[in-house]
């Protein structure tokens, strides 16, 4: 494997890792200030009892989260050398700003949740409680804003005297409608895991007759924000859909297998087997109007289809030889203006040139096949696009289904007399991990082979350090993450099998108002 | 406000948000790497551990907003640094990944043979950040081999062998010795009984260890060679490391100090910090503050040394990043100044209220009586 394959499997394999633990810590620290504000408001001390268990399996999760959030954030650096050159004047402010606003805020009072219960008032502590679920949201929300401009590459513009991409409109890299999207859709996402993760391990509790006062009301709680986080993440899942739609077409196109542009309003394809060697989908089953509706909420507007992008992508590589013929005469030439002027006029496709540095350095001499293979480079895998999607979606509409169940059943305080529900629940635990990590696969495999969607190819971003190097700290991750992995769950188990009356050293009771 | 002004604000930025790293973490890294030899028992490391519990994490904020600025505002030095420094960003990363894990999951372990591992996993987890620091600060002096290609490539010969020269590893003592007793003058003030009077017996030993080593080193660099930029310097120009002429002067780094003396108070507040940390270790609060003077000092004394530059080059000296050609645009500068000062603030308040929060001894019956919340 080369430096290029190296460096991106280590960075799908950490991410990968790191997605585990964040969806987590996002849904769970809302559940966690929603149950103590019900403490606060009642001041029954089973909601602090609550509060306390389920931030017991937060904290162990946590730890993870951070242990896996560092190597993210090096690794642009480490792994990533160019990239960080050529887009860090736009993407290191997001990851600053959130280091500043947002991970600080958090990491300051997740000690304090734990350690400050009997140190401070009650309003005291749930102010650290809010503090930690908005921190870590807001994290999010920057994380996105750089992964959004990824997606959609706006408010910036390239810079021949420093040869990078540069911020010229900060406002709207802030307000990118892809990173909007994309936030809402991820901690929804995250959302459902916490209210997944509170409902299943509650249902456990409920079907071995255990610590059923803490059991019922947990997976009430669950059960209101987790129909209403799955909603949303359906719902503004299609908003995402959307933006994309909007100036993502070639990964809209391959999520639909959609090979030719057809006429509008384009019909969705919902299975079939795409095949990438002959551009066509076999056995397919197709819902007329749908795709047209989702991509461009219209019935007038044609969807292209990944032919039609190959063919666009042809006349924007050689735009951007242009672009790359003057960049080159200008590293020898600095002050000619008229090589500047015919650089800017075709810069925006200088990207697409760039695609023709995997085959040659000289670019603007490429030959007309190789701008036929570079422009066929611009398809994504179209089956693992097309099958995570439909995974990711399929399993969206199963947790609405189980969260109005959850909902209905516990509105006529049920909870505990359907064994079946039960089990389904026990058993959904795994399935929102998964969907959120088709999701990611969606977001970020579908985005190859650009790193910054037509500004920057993958291949050219990577560092110029020894292959072997890349392998060894691939090797070392994995095996690090894996063990620590291990004594996660082996902890998690431990305290989910131990239960709220051992964890908390006494019982847990119904309703008992504290003492102030 | 000019490039230039913003190119020296976010050079002392740097610098703030280094000491602010060192001050803050470096405390948790020395309570580490002393956690095997001031506590013996399970419940005296438990004690030393709880010093440093509530804290830690908000602490290794500094690192992580650390790397994210030089990210956002030097993203030449951030490329070059992460990237050159391979092998040695991957131990450090190592080192940090098991210090969160360690803290919370070593007393949720019941066998003595797991929370002896994630003992001395805290005590690597302090030691190894410390060294590697430490390392990396005296390649700056030393220089590494890195260039440019015309596109601003990055390409270097740097190996983990050659970044572990001499000179590196006094600086890496060095920086072990100042977290050691930063370290120690926080167990001696959070720890009670056993553990805080070790670690008070070991201030005085530290504090020597430190000068000792940290003049050494000074006179060390007196025989190494300064890099100097020739010509005109356009401090209000592109970013483009390729563009100036670079000279060898032997003993080079001390022209900053020629020039300007008043910047021998940096070394000064370095060695006054250490012997005030000895002098006052009765009055365990204000050793702290003294020993917390050692890191602002020593950063300091290496920065002011290095100006303008931030990582020279052996292999091409012309190239090497300095203030003036490894920033960020203008805009980029000024859009996170501004952030800056409104959020530094406001970290430090609600900072400051967690300490408050959290004031007074680490006591054994304290945590024995909440197992589940304390480490």
């Amino acid at each position: 494997m080369d430096i290029v394959e190296l460096s991106r499997l280590q960075f799908a394999a950490t991410a990968l890792y790191h997605f585990l633990f964040v969806p987590l810590t996002l849904g769970l620290s809302i559940l966690l200030g929603i149950m103590e504000t019900v403490y606060v408001m009642t001041g029954k001390t089973i909601w602090r009892d609550l509060t306390k268990f389920w931030g017991t399996l937060f904290g162990i999760n946590f730890v993870m989260g951070v242990a896996t959030g560092i190597t993210m954030e090096f690794q642009f650096g480490t792994n990533w050398a160019y990239y960080s050159h050529y887009v860090g004047d736009i993407f290191g402010a997001p990851l600053a700003i959130e280091g500043l606003m947002a991970f600080f805020l958090e990491a300051t009072f997740i000690g304090i949740f734990f350690f400050g219960w009997n140190r401070m008032s009650k309003v005291g502590h749930l102010v650290i409680t809010w503090g930690l679920a908005i921190g870590s949201n807001l994290s999010a929300l920057w994380i996105l804003i750089a992964n959004g401009w990824m997606q959609y590459p706006v408010g910036s513009r390239f810079n021949v005297d420093t040869m990078r991409m540069e911020v010229s409109n900060f406002a709207e890299v802030l307000f990118n409608p892809v990173a909007q999207a994309k936030f809402v859709h991820t901690v929804s996402a995250g959302y459902v895991v916490g209210a997944v993760f509170v409902l299943a391990i509650s249902a456990l509790y409920l079907l071995r007759g255990k610590h059923v006062v803490l059991a019922k009301r947990s997976m009430t709680v669950a059960a209101g924000f987790g129909l209403a986080a799955s909603l949303s993440v359906v719902v503004l899942g299609d908003e995402s859909g959307y933006t994309a739609g909007q100036n993502q077409k070639m990964k809209v196109a391959a999520i639909e297998a959609e090979w030719d542009t057809q006429a509008a309003p384009a019909s969705f394809t919902l299975i079939g087997i795409p095949d990438m060697k002959t551009h066509t989908t076999k056995y397919e089953v197709k819902i007329p109007y749908a795709l047209g509706l989702i991509a461009t909420r219209s019935t007038d507007q044609e969807v292209p289809g990944i032919n039609n992008l190959v063919e666009i992508a042809k006349t924007r590589i050689k735009n951007g030889m242009i672009a790359y013929d003057a960049l080159a005469k200008i590293k020898v030439d600095r002050n000619n203006a008229a090589l500047r002027t015919t650089l800017d006029a075709h810069v925006k496709d200088l990207g697409y040139a760039l695609l023709l540095k995997r085959v040659r350095s000289d670019v603007q001499n490429a030959t007309p096949q190789q701008i036929d293979a570079a422009a066929a480079s611009t398809v994504p895998n179209v089956p693992v696009l097309f099958w995570s999607f439909r995974f990711m979606v399929g399993l969206g509409f199963y947790f609405i289904a189980l969260f109005a169940v959850a909902f209905w059943l516990s509105a006529k305080r049920q909870l505990d007399t359907h064994r079946w529900f039960l089990r389904a629940a026990f058993w959904t635990l795994p399935l929102p991990w998964i969907a959120a990590e088709l999701g990611w696969i969606v977001a970020e495999y579908g985005r190859q082979p650009w790193i910054i969607e037509g500004v920057l190819p993958t291949s050219l971003a990577v560092s110029g350090t020894a292959a072997g190097n890349v392998m060894f700290s691939l090797a070392g991750f994995i095996v690090f993450y894996s063990t620590l992995l291990v004594a996660d769950i082996y902890l998690l188990v431990k305290y989910i099998k131990l239960g709220p009356d051992a964890t908390l050293g006494h019982k847990v009771e119904e309703n008992l108002v504290a003492a102030e | 406000m000019d490039y230039e002004i913003l190119r020296l604000i976010w050079w002392a930025l740097l610098g703030i948000l280094l000491i602010g790293f060192a001050v803050m973490d470096g405390f948790d890294f020395g309570t580490g790497i002393l956690l095997p030899f001031v506590a013996r028992s399970d419940i005296e490391r438990r004690v030393v551990i709880n010093s440093v519990g509530p804290t830690w994490e908000g602490n290794q904020v500094w690192l992580i907003l650390g790397a994210g600025a030089i990210f956002a505002a030097w993203p030449t030095l951030y490329a070059a640094a992460f990237s050159g420094f391979y092998l040695a960003m991957f131990l450090l990363l190592a080192a940090l990944i098991l210090r969160p894990v360690g803290f919370k999951f070593r007393s949720k372990f019941q066998s003595t043979g797991m929370r002896t591992f994630w003992d001395y996993a805290l005590f690597v987890g302090g030691l190894v950040p410390a060294l590697i620091f430490g390392v990396a600060f005296g390649n700056l002096f030393v220089g590494v081999p890195y260039g440019f290609d015309s596109d601003l490539r990055f390409h270097e010969e740097i190996t983990l062998f050659s970044l572990l020269n001499p000179f590196a590893l006094l600086t890496g003592l060095v920086s072990v010795a100042m977290h050691v007793l930063h370290g120690a003058t926080w167990v001696s003030l959070k720890a009670e009984g056993k553990p805080g009077a070790r670690a008070r017996a070991i201030i005085p030993w530290a504090a020597l260890v430190f000068v000792i080593l940290f003049v050494a080193a000074g006179a060390w660099v007196m025989q190494l060679s300064g890099y100097k930029i020739t010509g005109v310097i356009d401090h209000n120009g592109p970013s483009n490391p390729t563009l100036k002429t670079v000279v060898l002067v032997a003993g080079g780094w001390f022209d900053n100090y020629k020039a300007v003396p008043l910047l021998w108070l940096a070394p000064l507040v370095a060695a006054l910090g250490a012997l005030l940390a000895v002098v006052l270790r009765g009055k365990p609060l204000l050793a702290w503050v003294s020993s917390a003077l050692v890191p602002v000092g020593t950063i300091a004394t290496a920065g002011l040394a290095l100006f303008p530059f931030f990582l020279p080059s052996t292999s091409y000296p012309d190239q090497s990043l300095t203030v003036w050609d490894a920033s960020s645009s203008k805009l980029t500068l000024e859009i996170m100044l501004v952030c800056v000062i409104i959020f530094l603030p406001i970290v430090l308040i609600y900072t400051a209220w967690v300490y408050r929060i959290m004031r007074g001894q680490v006591k054994a019956e304290t945590i024995l009586s909440d197992s589940n919340a304390n480490y």
